[in-house]
């Protein structure tokens, strides 16, 4: 059996490195440090199907002893998409495990001061939006002030305040029902 | 009409988990699916059982291509018996955690993977059982691996992410030993049949022969949890929910030591590490049972006792006398029905009592009989208490000792003497202690737990409790917990099978050692899988 130096060297480098990288304590280098040494593991699966040949596909004209051994590859290969698996899942455990150091069990959770701080943002926003509205009708009203023959002043003014609590208990309310329904 | 039904018992599984994952949306269905799927194998598990016992191992090539290039997949009587036994508990735990779903509203298993992975690690268990090449075991291994990080991490509390990181990445470095093993085998032998290598290693050099040995044991001795390489299970198992914590304490580290078993009956025919595995197996009894005895919850205590009895196994494998290797397959079956419904009673006792450590549990015993009943029995016997079958393995097991240090007439399967009579004798005293604090543990927790009076539970202070006694006014509120019917019935039929084990022990004994003398011959095994002689 011939084995190639580079490969050899090579194997033996990603062995190094991965069991070096995977002593880490941070999980990301020790996912690294699988993925290092699992390569290593392949290669090594590699060497050890002997000295390299023709492509191991069987036809007219080929000679048996001069292919390749397919079994090792078809190890290999198995052997990448098992990895392949495991690394996705060990990424998203990362990222879970990462959450959970950030931002602790409460990283789940909507903060109630969160919350509030953006109900007073929806509601600083409504106030100015309604804010020009007040402002035209204020104008209005001291025209009416100054004209009473008019006299629909007041009641105009009566009228859109209305409108515009009336709007405001309406989402909060609907807010209200969508915090119960996300809850389990 | 038996070839048909082998690739069956990981096939259904599969299938299953595909239409339990298209069906995330309809629980009942999921449910449905797991239960006919596990109930299914069970039967053929059954079946395979007594057409092997009665007309020999069953072999499939898969694909048809002949034995040494493609798949194959093998069932003698240790595969049938392991394959029948795990089918059975898997669908009692399924059961059981079905039962918890309901009665929880799917808060615990809020997820719909869960049947899915579940029927995923069946799979890879079986897969494992069956498999006649080492390529295929390691497949089956991660099957199964694969499926329990994602059982293990369910719900990614940081409890469980914690105590999943340790167990994933101990696997995850065992799996690597693993494959390395099989690309040297192979680089050695040209092959990774089991049958052929069975010949083919005996061939080679001694020195390769341990190199290559001992690189599997390493393997399987991470999975098993055996002593240098088991401080990573009782930090990992008890976080799991009660179900998956049964499973994996009752099944998976078994399969690592049926891995041991063939490694050592049929692999390394010529190779011989007996005596170091008589030592482990002492060392893995004394200082598992040693963990235990500190602990005050349940389910780490559980899990300690579940190292130490892991000995036990060695201890047999290590005798390799035919003797020996009934009473480990004995011990085995025993192990993985008693543990598993020792974890699923605690699981109860978690519901009921609401807490698993003794400082804060007492007076179940009045509470609830039929819980105490269902923890008694499968507890005496884990501690190998006369009628049960803890004490006829473990009675089975020392024998077994005794006569390897006296007669060698029994002759041993492994090829080679077990140890030195002394250190026989040395680990026979040492399983013997084993067995009595593994009693004076469990007992400890009976008389904590069962017995105490509500009164006595002393020094008890909760914040829960100094809340309402700052708060005069508060009325009493008392909680009425129901124990889930379902979940009781899955127990206790589990607690029936453990004294059925008792009961028809006899027969099963008989049964185990006609595995064992099975095992005992390599050359039937290779005669099975290539009809035509090895080349």
């Amino acid at each position: 059996m011939t084995a190639s130096l580079t490969l050899v060297i090579l194997m033996a480098v990603l062995f190094g490195a991965g069991i070096s990288v995977m002593l880490e304590r941070s999980l990301t280098r020790v996912l690294i440090g699988f993925l290092l040494v699992g390569n290593a593991v392949n290669i090594l699966m590699y060497l050890m199907s002997g000295t390299p040949g023709l492509a191991p596909i069987l036809g007219a004209g080929v000679d048996e002893g001069e292919i390749s051994d397919p079994l090792p590859q078809a190890f290999v290969l198995t052997a990448i998409v098992i990895n392949l698996g495991i690394t996705a899942f060990m990424l998203a455990l990362i990222y879970r495990s990462w959450w959970l150091a950030k931002l602790g069990a409460k990283g789940d959770l909507v903060d109630d001061e969160a919350e509030l701080a953006e109900d007073a943002e929806e509601t600083a926003d409504l106030i100015r939006s309604s804010a020009a509205d007040d402002e035209a009708i204020q104008s209005l009203i001291e025209a009416s002030d100054e004209d009473p023959s008019t006299g629909s002043g007041q009641r105009l003014d009566e009228v859109d305040a209305g409108i515009d609590e009336e709007e405001l208990e309406r989402e909060a309310s609907a807010r209200d029902r969508d915090d119960e329904g996300s809850r389990p | 009409m038996t070839a048909v039904l082998v690739p069956l018992v990981v096939l259904l599984p599969m299938l299953g988990a595909a239409t339990a994952l298209i069906l995330g949306r309809h629980r009942r269905a999921q449910m449905a699916v797991g239960i006919s799927v596990l109930a299914a194998v069970t039967g053929i598990a059954a079946v395979l059982l007594v057409a092997v016992d009665t007309s020999g191992p069953a072999v499939v090539y898969l694909g048809a291509w002949d034995a040494p290039w493609g798949i194959t997949l093998v069932v003698d009587r240790l595969s049938a018996i392991m394959l029948v036994i795990s089918a059975i508990m898997l669908l009692v735990v399924l059961v059981y955690s079905v039962g918890q779903g309901i009665a929880d509203r799917h808060r615990e298993t809020p997820v719909s993977i869960f049947h899915p992975s579940y029927l995923i690690l069946s799979a890879g268990v079986f897969n494992a059982f069956i498999a006649g090449d080492l390529f295929n075991l390691y497949v089956g291994f991660e099957i199964l691996l694969a499926a329990s990080y994602v059982l293990l991490t369910l719900g990614g509390t940081g409890e469980r992410i914690r105590s999943g990181v340790t167990y994933i990445i101990t696997s995850l470095v065992s799996s690597l030993f693993f494959l390395s093993a099989i690309a040297l085998i192979y680089g050695a032998t040209g092959t990774a049949n089991i049958a052929q290598l069975s010949v083919r290693l005996a061939e080679l050099p001694q020195d390769v022969q341990l190199i290559l040995h001992l690189l599997l044991l390493v393997a399987f001795g991470i999975k098993a949890a055996v002593f240098p390489l088991s401080f990573w299970l009782p930090d990992s198992y008890p976080t799991a929910p009660a179900p998956v914590t049964a499973v994996f304490a009752g099944l998976l580290t078994k399969v690592g030591v049926y891995a041991i078993i063939r490694t050592e009956t049929v692999l390394f025919t010529e190779s011989d590490l007996s005596t170091l595995l008589i030592v482990i197996g002492g060392l893995t009894m004394l200082i598992g049972i040693l963990g235990a005895l500190t602990q005050a919850d349940i389910k780490r205590l559980l899990s300690f006792t579940l190292v130490s009895h892991i000995g036990y196994m060695i201890f047999g494998i290590g005798l390799s006398s035919v003797i020996g290797l009934t009473a480990t397959i004995y011990y085995v079956v025993h192990h993985i029905t008693v543990q598993t419904a020792l974890f699923l009673t605690t699981g109860l006792i978690e519901r009921f009592g609401g807490a698993t450590s003794i400082t804060r549990l007492a007076g179940l015993a009045k509470a609830s009989p039929l819980l105490a009943v269902l923890f008694f029995i499968p507890a005496m016997n884990l501690g190998g208490i006369p009628p049960f079958s803890g004490f006829l393995g473990k009675a089975g097991l020392f024998i077994a000792g005794a006569q390897g240090t006296t007669a060698d007439a029994s002759g041993p399967a492994g090829g080679g003497a077990p140890g030195p009579v002394w250190l026989i004798w040395v680990v026979i005293a040492a399983g013997a202690a084993t067995s009595l604090i593994t009693l004076y543990a469990l007992t400890r927790f009976w008389n904590m737990a069962f017995w105490r009076g509500r009164e006595e539970l002393e020094g008890y202070e909760s914040v829960l409790l100094g809340s309402v006694l700052e708060a005069p006014e508060g009325a009493t509120v008392t909680a009425t917990r129901t124990t889930p019917v379902l979940m009781v019935v899955a127990t206790a039929s589990l607690v029936a099978v453990t004294v059925c084990l008792t009961v028809f022990a006899g027969p099963l004994y008989d049964l185990a050692g006609r595995a064992a003398e099975g095992l005992s011959d390599p050359s039937v095994y290779v005669s099975i899988v290539f009809p035509e002689g090895v080349r």
